[in-house]
This record gives C-alpha cells, sequence and structure tokens, in this order.
C-alpha cells in the first residue's frame, strides 16, 4: 500500500490538480466518510436522545456506537469520558472553564509551551486573568524541542496545570508528552494535551499516558468540519461543572434550580453534531484498515523526500528540528527575504497549497524572532510528484524575487 | 502565473524591496499602526500636514510585498494633495480593488496606484493592498473629527 493507492480513496484529489500541502490545516476526507454522512442523512436522521420512536432510537445507536468507537481507539477506561463538542477549541475552552475557573487560585500556576497554538493558550490567559494564578511558559531549545531541564525547571509544586502540544503545528516537533505527564504528575498537576496534529499520525492511548485530558479536532483527522472531541479522567470530569447550559444536559429542572445528567450528558447540551459524529466513526474505520503503522511508513518516506528536496535549497530557512525522530509531517520554510504571504500566493499560482501566515501561535512567532512562515503538511495520500511540484513552485518564486534583491 | 507576473511587476517589487519612503520623518502631525492579525502585516503610517495639505508621508513596517509597495505608492500618490483630494482618491482606490469603481478616467487618477487593479481578482491579497489605504483614510478622519472639535 502505498500513497498513490490512497490517494484514490479522495474525490477531491482526483476533482482538483492541486497539490495539496495543507493537511495541517484540514484534512481532506476518503470517499469512506463521505458516504458515511450521506447514509446517514438517507437512511437514519433523527434528533438523538429525545424521540420515542425507531428512527430517533436509531440515530442514538449511532451517536452512542460511536463513542464507544472513540474510547477504544484512545484506549480510554470508561466510554463516558468521551464528550463531543465543535472542535478542539471548544473542548480546550470546557477545560478552561469547567475546571481552570473552579480549581485554580491566586499563587498556583499554569504552565503552557511556547509553541502552543492560541487554543491552548489565549482560555488559560482568560483563567488566569479571572482567578489570579500566573501562567508560565516553557521554552525551546536550539533544536526547537523543550529540553527536560526547561521541563523541571518550569513545572514546580505550584504548577496545578500543564497544557501542552502533543505535536507543534508549526515546526511539527513531537513533544514528548508521557514524560511531562509522569513529571507533572509528581508535581501534583494535571496535563492537557493537545493532540490535533497528533491523533492522524500516531496511535494515542490515554491510559498508556495516563493523561488527564486530550482534545482533539474531527476535521484534521479525515472527518467533517464541527466536530471535536475532548476525553477527561471521569473522576476528574464528574467533579466538573457543565460548560454550556440547556437541553439534554440536565436531570431535574425547577424554577429556580436544576440537577444534572450524568456523565457524558452532562457536556453534551443542545442537539448534537450527529453528522459529524458519524463522519469521525467512519474516519476511525478508515485509519484502522490503513493502520497506523502503514501511515507512519508512508508518511516517513514523503517527509524524508520533502526534507531531502527542501534542504538542496540553500535560499529557504527550514524551522525544523534535526532530530528525525521528533519530526513529524509539518515543515515550516520562509525564502530569505521574502515575505511568506508573496511565496504562498506564487505556489498557489503553480497549483500548491500552502498555509502562510503566524499559524495561530503568534508567542512562538515572537520567540522565534519572525512574523510568519509558509508552512508544507503531508498526509498519507500526498505523493513525491506533491514535492516535486512544490520544488518547482518555490524555485519559480525565488526567480521572481531574486533580480530585487 | 500571467496574472501573477502581471502583479509582481518592477514598479511594485521596487517600492516593495527598496522603497524610499521606508523611514522615520523627522516630525510628523500623526501616526498611526495598520495592522492585519491574519497575516501579520504591520506598518506604522506617519503625516505631516501643512495646513490642509498632505506635506509628507512615510511608513515603517513589516509584510508581504503588496502590503509593502501599496504603502510606498500610495505615499507618493497622496503626497503634495490637499485632504479633499487625497479622500477622493482613497475612494477611488479602494472602489478599484473592490471592483464598484471601473471607469478608465476616474483609475486614472491613482496614478501609479493603478498597479493594484488586478489584486480585485485575488481575493486572499486584497486586504494585503488595502491596509495602507484604510489606516490613513482612519488618521483623515480622525484628524477631521479632532479639527471639528477644536
Amino acid at each position: 500500500m502505498n500513497s498513490s493507492d490512497i490517494k484514490k480513496d479522495f474525490p477531491i484529489l482526483q476533482n482538483r490538480k492541486e497539490s495539496y500541502l495543507d493537511s495541517a490545516a484540514t484534512t481532506q476526507k476518503p470517499k469512506q466518510v463521505i458516504d458515511a454522512i450521506d447514509e446517514y442523512y438517507k437512511n437514519f436522521n433523527a434528533n438523538p436522545h429525545r424521540g420515542a420512536y425507531s428512527l430517533s432510537i436509531e440515530a442514538t445507536q449511532k451517536y452512542e456506537e460511536t463513542r464507544e468507537k472513540i474510547a477504544k481507539f484512545i484506549n480510554a477506561k470508561h466510554t463516558e469520558e468521551i464528550i463531543f463538542s465543535k472542535n478542539a477549541t471548544e473542548s480546550l475552552n470546557l477545560i478552561a472553564y469547567s475546571y481552570g475557573m473552579e480549581n485554580l487560585k491566586v499563587d498556583d500556576e499554569v504552565v503552557l509551551s511556547i509553541m502552543e497554538h492560541h487554543s491552548n493558550l489565549v482560555p488559560w490567559q482568560k483563567v488566569s486573568k479571572v482567578t489570579g494564578c500566573k501562567l508560565n511558559y516553557m521554552y525551546l531549545n536550539d533544536n526547537f524541542e523543550i529540553s527536560d531541564e526547561e521541563i523541571e525547571a518550569k513545572i514546580t509544586d505550584r504548577t496545578k496545570i500543564v497544557g501542552i502540544t502533543h505535536i507543534s503545528n508549526v515546526l511539527g516537533t513531537i513533544n514528548d508528552v508521557k514524560k511531562i505527564i509522569k513529571y507533572a504528575h509528581k508535581k501534583g498537576a494535571i496535563v492537557v494535551i493537545d493532540a490535533t496534529q497528533s491523533i492522524q499520525h500516531m496511535k494515542i492511548d490515554v491510559q498508556d499516558l495516563d493523561a488527564d485530558f486530550i482534545v482533539f479536532s474531527g476535521h484534521k483527522i479525515l472527518a467533517a468540519l464541527g466536530i471535536g472531541v475532548l476525553y477527561g479522567k471521569k473522576e476528574i470530569l464528574n467533579k466538573m461543572t457543565p460548560f454550556l447550559m440547556g437541553g439534554d444536559m440536565i436531570e431535574y429542572v425547577y424554577e429556580q434550580n436544576t440537577t444534572y445528567a450524568p456523565l457524558p450528558n452532562k457536556f453534551e447540551a443542545g442537539t448534537q453534531n450527529v453528522e459529524g459524529v458519524i463522519s469521525l466513526g467512519a474516519a476511525i474505520d478508515y485509519i484502522e484498515t490503513i493502520g497506523y503503522d502503514n501511515i507512519q511508513r508512508i508518511e516517513k518516506e514523503i517527509v524524508d523526500y520533502a526534507m531531502q528536496e527542501l534542504s538542496k535549497l540553500d535560499y529557504l530557512t527550514l524551522y525544523v528540528t534535526p532530530n528525525r525522530a521528533h519530526h513529524s509531517s509539518v515543515i515550516s520554510f520562509n525564502i530569505k527575504g521574502v515575505h511568506p504571504h508573496d511565496v504562498a500566493s506564487i505556489l498557489d499560482a503553480n497549483g500548491v497549497c500552502v498555509r502562510s501566515g503566524n499559524h495561530c501561535a503568534q508567542p512562538l512567532m515572537r520567540y522565534l524572532g519572525i512574523d510568519s512562515t509558509c508552512r508544507a503538511s503531508f498526509y498519507i495520500y500526498n505523493t513525491k510528484e506533491d514535492v516535486d511540484n512544490l520544488v518547482n513552485a518555490l524555485n519559480k518564486a525565488y526567480e521572481m524575487f531574486k533580480k530585487y534583491m | 502565473m500571467d496574472e501573477l507576473s502581471d502583479l509582481y511587476n518592477d514598479l511594485i517589487m521596487e517600492h516593495s524591496m527598496n522603497s524610499c519612503n521606508k523611514k522615520e520623518l523627522k516630525c510628523y502631525d500623526c501616526c498611526k499602526m495598520g495592522h492585519n492579525p491574519n497575516c501579520g502585516d504591520e506598518i506604522k503610517l506617519e503625516l505631516k500636514m501643512d495646513g490642509d495639505v498632505i506635506e509628507d508621508l512615510a511608513f515603517v513596517g513589516h509584510g508581504c510585498a503588496i502590503s509593502q509597495a501599496s504603502t510606498s505608492i500610495m505615499i507618493d500618490t497622496l503626497r503634495g494633495k490637499a485632504i479633499y483630494e487625497a479622500k477622493k482618491i482613497i475612494e477611488t482606490f479602494i472602489g478599484m480593488i473592490k471592483r464598484e469603481i471601473t471607469d478608465e478616467a476616474e483609475l486614472e487618477k491613482l496614478e501609479d496606484a493603478i498597479a493594484f487593479r488586478n489584486i480585485s481578482h485575488m481575493p486572499a491579497r486584497v486586504k494585503c493592498a488595502l491596509l495602507a489605504w484604510h489606516t490613513i483614510e482612519d488618521m483623515l478622519d480622525e484628524r477631521e473629527r479632532k479639527v471639528d472639535g477644536e
């Protein structure tokens, strides 16, 4: 099995000619996922948890079966530890509001890495402003990685929460989250893992990691837009108050008071995105059919080739750890002296889709002393031809600007 | 690609890479930051007035070739213009980019800034071209309110 075989499963990659190198922003969807959504609306659509009739009960079953599937997929101990949300951002806000606001006090510390996406950073700033707790950062060494010394210097006895991305959406650095969780637990802190850039690439086992919270977005792992997941340890989720109030998250509602439903409904107010949940179930089936071993083999081949070819271009600056084992499938780069937005426009005109900008990581950009980068990100359907197209387009961009430098 | 080569032409590239308008003025009446949070383009525009006439303008900052060239060309276009003339040119430029103004005679008044007309076909770059023009528009409005208030 190789990327050319896999590419055939993705209708958009047949219908469009571009080399799509922006999977870290959102992945394209295989036919199996698109068909599952189509089938749901043609045969099973009704409001789950509401009707006493068979159609609604079947919709409920589909919804709840997917929860079980996700629980197994990440090896959660209990199915009700899986909460559906809109995306990773909403999952992180839920943790910040329902856990952070209630449990943090002045003198407590929240420790984040400087490579966090704004979604695992701005909510904690809000918590810090409201509760008075301190916000500290773990910075990077010259290899764009967080050293053991840095972890041990920043996570202290006063640390109550550590927020860390499993894989940086800018640098592609794979953080050793198991080690960070172990150290944080020793210090009495809980850990929030942002797995948005990792779960599509590598197996996540929440029990093996001993993770307290893990979040991800469905659309970055082949599913539809608008569906996200929050995993939380049952004993922690049980102690938390609801984030959003409304239908389906209640037990008894009186004029002045309400008692809440048990997990997971307590955190799922209002009619849920069943279409999104179904699509996520189909995406997980697809990932499991291919297998993480194959995913890693295919990605390694394509990213190795991309690194080899991009390293030959001496007009490029690459923002990548030299430690290949700690680097995933995101490559940030700049053409020296040319703004990434111009580069991205020229690549676009040559049929290559890359992201340019600060990638929702302004503090990281400031820390690196740059304003923005171009970012090519690869997934299982990318081929060597995509890399060649990228290199050719970069050469054209450089030629256009060179004479004015 | 052809459209793009048209856009990244000598005039725009020279202004973006080697602008003589990219500097700090020795003295100015007001300055303002312009910022596109999504792409990180950032300029600081300085304005020196002589009565109702724009005596000089300069900018510092960073951003893509389009945002930097648009700022520099705007400065060349507006320098020496009376406020009412400048406002008309700004309106025409924004109208051109939004494809609301297509009349050739009208667009001629933009001088070199007409080089950006193709941006209207590139939605991803519209914000880059408009950054400086929106910034000066705000500066002139703020100045007017201040003068009216006095």
